[in-house]
C-alpha cells in the first residue's frame, strides 16, 4: 500500500528543468540553439519568434502555449531561452539562464550579439558543460575557465594528469579550489571589500517610505594551501549571544560593544561557507576559492543611516511653468565625502527649456531627449549642504498628457562607510603551515537607482480647481 | 547523399575544405558547418565529411564534431555507424575529459544503431575512477532509459546506479539522483506500471541518509535535485519528518534562490508531519527572510518568488505578517512584478500598516500603465472590504482619484465603490452624488452596470433616481447585456421602493425587454419580474429586496486540495500558475486509467472530484490547444492557428469556463498571452471562478473584483454575466 501512495505522490513531482535552450536576437534570429531533449523541433523557435519577439505586449517572463513553456530573460537586445514541456522547476530555469549570462559576461566582457557570434564556439562548449541532458551541472566560472578556453590551442595538449585534476575539482567536495599544494603564494593577503547598495524610498514630505540595505562581501584571497578560515561580523544575534571571543586578530576597525550591532534581516553566502555551522551558532566559516569571490550576500532594514538627505520643492506656477527647489544635505561625518553624485529630476513631457542654477558644488544642465536635468557633483564632503533651484518651461498642451511623474533618483558612493553600520571584525585563517596572513578591509556605501524620492507635484492644484467647478 | 552533390555552392566549397590536407583549414570548415547549422540551414549532406575530422587530439574540434553528430546522427542513422568507432576508443582516452565528453555525446545521438554499442563503455565508465566521468555517466543511463528502456534494465544499470548514490563523490550521488528520478517519472507516465517496477525510485530511509550528508557538500544544483527527492520522501513518524526540516532549514542561506525555493518546498511537506509547535513557529519564523530576500534578485527570478510568496501566504498567512513595506513597488519593476505585489501587499493589509498602503496604492493609481492602474484601485477597494476600521479612508482615496477625471480611473473606482455599497450598506450614501456626476463619462459596460447597481439599490435615497435610470432606459438596446439586465432589475427595484412615481418607467423596461431584446437571458428575466410584479408584489418584494449574505475577501485563490498540491510544487511551473500541471503539461493522454488510479489511491489527501476535473482540464487542454504533437512538419502553423482560433472565440471560451468550474478559462488566460496579460491575471480569473462556485460570496459583490470582463474584449461579458444570473434570481440578490 505504501508503494502505491509514494508512487501518486511522484506523479506531482514531475520536475525535468529546461528541454531546449535558445539565444535569439532582437529580431528573433537564432544565435544558438541547443535542444537537450527530443521533445522539440527546431521549429520551436518560430514559435517564439512570433509569440514574444515580435509581440509588443509580452506581460510575462514565462509563456505557455499548449503545453509547451518559454522562460525568457532579455540582456542588451538578446534573449536568453530554455524551452520546457514539464512542471519544470521555474525558479531554477532562470537562476540557470542568469548563471549563463554571467559566465558569458566573464568569458567575453560583455554579452551581446557580438561577442555571441564571434564565440559560439566557446559557447556551444559552455552550454554543453554547465547543462546535460537538462540538468545544470557545475557552473563555478573559475574552475570553467581552466578547461574551456577562448584560445583554443591550449586545449589540443593537455595532458591527461591536467585533466584528472581539473575535473576532480570540478566535481569535488571544494569544486571551487584547486587543491592544496597547488596554490601558493610568497605574500599570503586577503582583501575584504564590504560593497551596500542603499535603496530609499521617501515621500515628497521628505519621509521615509522604505529604507533597506543589499550588502554583499567580496573577498579576493590569495592565500596559500588549503586555508580554513573564520569570518565576524558585528552581527547582532552573535554579540547578544556573547559566543564569539574578542581575542582573534581584529583587522582594521576596532572591536565595538554591543551596542553598536547591526541587525541582518538575512544572509546568503558562497557555496564554500558551511551552512550548517552558520545555522547552529552563525559563525561563519570557510576555505575560500582561490582568488576573487562574492563571500556573502546580506540584506538590513533597522537603522538604517542615509547618508544622503533630499529635499524637494516642486511647486507649479500657473500651467506654464514648474519650479524646483532641491537641498541635498550629507549626514556623515567630515572626514568622509559621497563621490560620483549624480541627481536626476524628471520634467514634464512638455518641458521646452530649463533655466537651472546652482548653489554650493557641481554642474547641472537639462537633457532633452530623456526628459530630466542632470545635476553631478564630483564630490561632497560630509556635513556640506549644497542646492539646485531650477525653472522648467513648459508648452501649454490642450490634452493632458500622460506623464508617469517618475520619482527624483540619486546615485552616489560613500568610502568607509556603512548604512547598515555593520562592520568586520575579523577574519581569522588557519593553515597547516601557519603562515602570517594580511588581511585588508574597505567599505562603501552607493546607491545606484534605488534611492529616490517622489515627487508628488502639481495636479494638487488642479484637483481643487476640479472640485470647486464640481460642488458649485 | 548518394547522389553527387553539386560541385559549386556554398556546401560544396565547405565539403572542400573539411577535406583540406591542413588541419587549421579544416577545423575553421568545421566551426562554419556549425554556424549554418545554428541558423536553420541544412548540412546534413556533409554528414561523411565532417565525421573524418572525428578522430583528433584537438578537444574542440572534436566537440564540434560531436555537437554535429548529435544535431544530425537521427537524420543520417546509416552513417552514424562509421563514428561508433571513435566513440568507444574515446570511452578508453586517458583523458577523462574526453572519456567523459564520449560517454555524454553518444548518450543523446538517439540512433538505434549506436545504442548497442553504448553499453559496454557505459558500464565501464560508470565504474570508472574518475568522479567526472562517473557523474556523467550516471545521466547517460536516463538517456538511455529514455531510448530503449530494456537496455538499462537488462544490463543491471538501475542497480548500478542504486549502488551510486552512496559514491564518495556529492556531485556523483546528485547526478545519479536526478538520473534515477528521471527514469523513476519516465516509468511512472507508463499505464501499466506495477508499484514494484525496478525503474521507480521510492526514497527509503536509508537512502534519506545518504541524502542528507550529500546535501551539505555538492553544487548548488545538485543540492535542488536532492532536495526535490528528499521532497518525495514519505516520513515514518513525527521525529523523523521534525530530523528532515533540521537538516535542511540551513539551505536557507544559499545565495542560489533555487536552492532556497527547493528547501521551502521541502520544509512545507516535511512540516506537515512535525507535531512540535515551538518547531513548526520557528520553522516559518526562519522561512521569511530568505523569501524577502529573493525579492533583491532579477526580475524574473522575483516574480517566481512573488507567486509562491502569494501561495505560502495562503496557507500560512502569518509569514510575512510586518514585512509589507518590501513590497512596495520600485518606480521600474517590471508590470509582471508590480502586479504580483499588489497583490501580496493586500494580502499582508492589516490595520496597522493601511495607511502607508493606501498613500501606496494612491501613487501607483496616478502611474501611465492602465492595466497597473486599475488593479490599484481594485486593490484599494479590496483593502476596504478586508479591512471595516480603514474603510472610510479607502473611500476617501477613491474620492479622491475620482476627482482627477480620468476615464478609467473614475470607472474603476465606480466599479470598486459597488463592492463597497455592498459590504457596508447604507454608510456611503452621502457620494451617491458624486458618482452620479460622473455618469456621462462612464462607457464601460462594468462601470455603468455597477452605478446603475448603486442607483437602483438607493433608489429610495435618490431623488432623480428615475431621471437617472430613464437615461439607460431610453437607451436599453444600444446597451450591453450586462448594463441591460442591470438597469432591468435597478427599475424594479425602483418601483417597489416608489411604486408610485415610476409606473411607467417600469411598463417601459419590461415591455422593451420582453419585446426588443435579443438576449434570452434578459427577457427571461423581465418574464419573471413582470409575472412577479403582476401576481404578487410582496413577493416581488421578498425576492428582488432580499437581505443578501455579506461579501468578504477570500483568504485563498485556490482550492484548499489545490492549494497543498501546489505547496508540494513549490518554485515549478505549477506554483508559478497557481494551476495543477496537468492543465499546461500534456503528456500523453490521459486516460480513464489513470484517473482511475488517481481516484483509487488510498492516501486520501486530494479530494477525488478535484483529480476528476484537473484531468478533464488536461484532456480539454490537449484536444485543443496542443499544436506540437500535430503531424505537421513544423510547430509553427499549427501553433499560429491554434492562437487565431481562440482570438476569435473568447465568448465561447468564456462561456464553456462558466459552467464548468474553469479549466478553460485558466487555459485561455494562459494561451491568450498577446490579447490579456497571461499568469498574472490568471490569478484574477481564479478569484473569479473560484468564487462563483462557491456561493458563499454571490457573484453581485464578487462581480467587479477579479472580472476578467475588464480586460477582455466586451464580447467576452454576456456569457459571463449569463453565470451569474441564475444564481442572481434564486438568491434573490436583486
Amino acid at each position: 500500500m505504501i508503494s502505491v501512495s509514494s508512487f501518486y505522490i511522484s506523479l506531482l513531482l514531475f520536475l525535468i528543468y529546461l528541454q531546449a535552450f535558445f539565444i535569439f536576437n532582437q529580431k528573433g534570429e537564432v544565435l544558438i540553439s541547443r535542444l537537450y531533449r527530443t521533445d522539440f523541433k527546431r521549429s520551436i523557435a518560430d514559435v517564439f519568434r512570433i509569440q514574444v519577439v515580435s509581440n509588443s505586449d509580452v506581460r510575462s517572463p514565462i509563456i505557455t502555449l499548449g503545453s509547451t513553456s518559454f522562460f525568457h530573460v532579455r540582456v542588451n537586445n538578446l534573449y536568453v531561452v530554455a524551452v520546457t514541456k514539464t512542471n519544470a522547476n521555474a525558479a531554477l530555469v532562470f537562476e540557470f539562464c542568469y548563471r549563463f549570462i554571467n559566465i558569458c559576461k566573464s568569458y567575453f566582457g560583455k554579452m551581446d550579439e557580438e561577442s555571441i557570434k564571434n564565440n559560439f564556439v566557446v559557447v556551444y562548449e559552455l552550454v554543453d558543460e554547465i547543462n546535460d541532458f537538462g540538468y545544470p551541472q557545475n557552473s563555478e566560472i573559475d574552475t570553467l575557465k581552466t578547461y574551456i578556453t577562448t584560445e583554443s590551442v591550449v586545449s589540443a595538449t593537455q595532458a591527461p594528469e591536467v585533466s584528472s585534476r581539473i575535473t576532480a575539482q570540478a566535481t569535488g567536495a571544494t569544486s571551487w579550489r584547486r587543491s592544496g599544494d597547488d596554490v601558493k603564494y610568497k605574500k599570503n593577503e586577503a582583501f575584504v571589500d564590504v560593497v551596500e547598495v542603499v535603496n530609499w524610498m521617501g515621500s515628497a514630505k521628505g519621509t521615509t517610505l522604505r529604507a533597506d540595505v543589499d550588502g554583499h562581501i567580496q573577498m579576493r584571497a590569495y592565500l596559500s594551501g588549503t586555508p580554513e578560515c573564520k569570518f565576524g561580523l558585528n552581527d547582532k544575534l552573535v554579540i547578544d549571544r556573547g559566543a564569539v571571543g574578542t581575542s582573534g586578530p581584529s583587522s582594521g576597525l576596532a572591536d565595538r560593544g554591543g551596542g553598536d550591532a547591526v541587525e541582518l534581516d538575512d544572509c546568503q553566502f558562497h557555496q564554500c561557507v558551511r551552512l550548517n555551522d552558520f545555522d547552529a551558532d552563525r559563525s561563519i566559516s570557510f576555505i575560500p576559492p582561490d582568488g576573487e569571490f562574492e563571500l556573502m550576500r546580506y540584506r538590513a532594514t533597522s537603522n538604517i543611516k542615509l547618508p544622503l538627505k533630499v529635499i524637494p520643492t516642486v511647486t507649479e506656477i500657473g500651467t506654464t511653468k514648474v519650479s524646483y527647489d532641491i537641498t541635498l544635505k550629507t549626514t556623515f561625518s567630515a572626514k568622509l565625502s559621497a563621490t560620483n553624485v549624480v541627481v536626476r529630476i524628471p520634467t514634464p513631457l512638455n518641458t521646452t527649456d530649463v533655466d537651472v542654477g546652482i548653489l554650493g558644488t557641481g554642474k547641472a544642465k537639462y537633457v532633452p531627449a530623456e526628459n530630466v536635468i542632470v545635476w553631478k557633483i564630483a564630490r561632497l564632503q560630509g556635513g556640506q549642504e549644497c542646492s539646485l533651484s531650477a525653472m522648467a518651461q513648459l508648452t501649454s498642451t490642450t490634452t493632458r498628457q500622460v506623464w508617469a511623474r517618475p520619482p527624483i533618483d540619486v546615485d552616489f558612493q560613500v568610502l568607509m562607510f556603512t548604512a547598515s553600520g555593520l562592520i568586520v571584525r575579523f577574519l581569522k585563517v588557519f593553515e597547516k603551515s601557519n603562515y602570517h596572513s594580511i588581511k585588508w578591509v574597505r567599505y562603501l556605501t552607493k546607491a545606484n537607482g534605488g534611492y529616490q524620492v517622489r515627487d508628488s507635484l502639481i495636479k494638487d492644484v488642479h484637483m481643487c480647481i476640479d472640485r470647486i467647478a464640481h460642488f458649485s | 547523399m548518394s547522389i553527387k552533390a553539386p560541385r559549386k555552392g556554398e556546401n560544396y566549397e565547405l565539403s572542400v575544405d573539411l577535406n583540406s590536407e591542413y588541419r587549421e583549414k579544416r577545423k575553421d570548415a568545421i566551426k562554419r558547418v556549425i554556424a549554418s547549422m545554428t541558423v536553420g540551414k541544412d548540412v546534413s549532406g556533409l554528414f561523411p565529411d565532417v565525421l573524418k575530422n572525428m578522430q583528433t587530439d584537438d578537444l574542440e574540434q572534436k566537440k564540434l564534431v560531436y555537437l554535429y553528430l548529435m544535431n544530425y546522427a537521427k537524420t543520417q542513422p546509416e552513417l552514424v555507424i562509421l563514428a561508433v568507432n571513435t566513440f568507444v576508443k574515446d570511452s578508453d582516452d586517458p583523458n577523462p575529459l574526453v572519456r567523459a565528453l564520449a560517454i555524454r555525446t553518444m548518450g543523446v545521438l538517439r540512433a538505434e544503431k549506436i545504442i548497442d554499442y553504448l553499453c559496454d563503455p557505459l558500464q565501464k565508465c560508470l565504474r570508472d575512477e574518475n568522479p567526472y566521468v562517473r557523474k556523467t555517466a550516471a545521466l547517460c543511463v536516463a538517456k538511455l532509459y529514455d531510448l530503449k528502456p530494456e537496455l538499462v534494465i537488462d544490463n543491471g544499470f538501475l542497480e548500478q546506479l542504486h549502488e551510486m548514490i552512496a559514491d564518495s563523490n556529492p556531485m556523483v550521488v546528485a547526478n545519479t539522483v536526478a538520473a534515477l528520478t528521471d527514469i523513476h517519472i519516465a516509468a511512472s507516465s507508463q499505464p501499466s506500471i506495477s508499484p514494484n517496477d525496478p525503474a521507480l525510485f521510492p526514497i527509503s530511509s536509508s537512502i534519506l541518509t545518504k541524502l542528507l550528508i550529500a546535501l551539505n557538500e555538492c553544487s548548488e544544483w545538485g543540492r535542488v535535485a536532492i532536495l526535490n527527492a528528499l521532497a518525495r520522501y514519505v516520513a515514518k513518524d513525527d521525529k523523523e519528518s521534525e530530523h528532515i526540516c533540521e537538516r535542511v532549514v540551513p539551505q536557507f542561506q544559499h545565495v542560489n534562490g533555487s536552492v532556497v525555493l527547493a528547501a521551502v518546498k521541502v520544509i512545507m511537506i516535511h512540516m506537515r508531519g512535525v507535531r512540535r509547535e515551538d518547531l513548526i513557529k520557528q520553522l516559518v519564523r526562519k522561512m521569511a527572510p530568505p523569501l524577502v530576500t529573493l525579492l533583491s534578485s532579477p526580475p524574473e527570478v522575483q516574480w517566481v518568488a512573488l507567486r509562491n510568496i502569494n501561495l505560502l501566504l495562503q496557507k500560512r498567512p502569518d509569514i510575512l505578517s510586518n514585512e509589507m513595506r518590501v513590497f512596495f513597488c520600485k518606480y521600474n519593476d517590471p508590470l509582471y512584478v508590480k502586479v504580483e505585489k499588489l497583490d501580496i501587499m493586500v494580502r499582508l493589509a492589516g490595520e496597522n500598516n493601511v495607511d502607508a498602503l493606501l498613500s501606496e496604492l494612491k501613487e501607483y493609481a496616478s502611474e501611465v500603465d492602465v492595466d497597473f492602474v486599475r488593479k490599484s484601485i481594485k486593490a484599494i477597494g479590496q483593502t476596504a472590504i478586508k479591512i471595516d476600521a480603514a474603510a472610510e479612508r479607502c473611500v476617501h482615496v477613491l474620492l479622491d482619484l475620482i476627482d482627477t477625471r480620468v476615464s478609467y480611473v473614475v470607472q474603476e473606482a465606480v466599479v470598486v465603490m459597488k463592492d463597497i455599497f455592498r459590504k457596508y450598506p447604507s454608510t456611503y450614501e452621502g457620494i451617491i452624488p458624486t458618482l452620479c456626476a460622473n455618469l456621462d463619462e462612464l462607457d464601460e459596460p462594468e462601470a455603468k452596470a455597477s452605478l446603475i447597481w448603486i442607483i437602483g439599490e438607493y433608489a429610495n435615497k435618490i431623488d432623480n433616481a428615475d431621471e437617472l435610470l430613464g437615461i439607460f432606459v431610453d437607451t436599453f438596446t444600444e446597451e450591453s447585456y450586462p448594463v441591460q439586465l442591470q438597469t432591468l432589475t435597478a427599475v424594479v427595484k425602483l418601483f417597489l421602493k416608489k411604486p408610485d412615481s415610476s409606473q411607467g418607467i417600469v411598463q417601459r423596461i419590461l415591455n422593451t425587454a420582453t419585446k426588443d431584446c435579443d438576449s434570452p437571458d434578459v427577457r427571461d428575466r423581465a418574464y419573471i419580474y413582470w409575472r412577479l410584479l403582476s401576481t404578487d408584489p410582496g413577493a416581488a418584494k421578498a425576492v428582488v429586496l432580499a437581505q443578501r449574505p455579506p461579501i468578504s475577501i477570500p483568504r485563498t485563490t485556490v482550492a484548499p486540495a489545490l492549494l497543498e498540491e501546489l505547496l508540494g510544487e513549490v518554485s515549478s511551473l505549477a506554483s508559478v500558475y497557481h494551476k495543477p500541471e496537468e492543465t499546461f503539461v500534456g503528456k500523453g493522454r490521459v486516460g480513464a486509467e489513470s484517473l482511475q488510479r488517481k481516484t483509487d489511491a488510498p492516501d486520501d489527501r486530494f479530494s477525488t472530484s478535484k483529480a476528476l476535473q484537473t484531468v478533464a482540464a488536461g484532456q480539454q487542454a490537449e484536444n485543443l490547444l496542443d499544436f506540437d504533437d500535430a503531424p505537421a512538419v513544423e510547430g509553427r502553423p499549427s501553433g499560429l492557428a491554434a492562437t487565431e482560433v481562440l482570438s476569435h472565440t473568447p465568448a465561447a471560451a468564456n462561456l464553456l469556463a462558466g459552467t464548468s468550474s474553469n479549466p478553460l478559462d485558466d487555459l485561455v488566460s494562459i494561451f491568450g498571452a498577446p490579447a490579456t496579460p497571461a499568469p498574472p491575471s490568471a490569478n484574477s480569473h481564479d478569484i473569479f471562478g473560484g468564487l462563483g462556485v462557491n456561493s458563499t460570496f454571490p457573484s453581485g459583490g464578487t462581480g467587479s473584483l477579479g472580472s476578467p470582463a475588464v480586460q477582455s474584449p466586451s464580447v467576452a461579458a454576456p456569457p459571463l454575466q449569463k453565470n451569474q444570473q441564475p444564481e442572481d434570481d434564486l438568491l434573490g440578490l436583486f
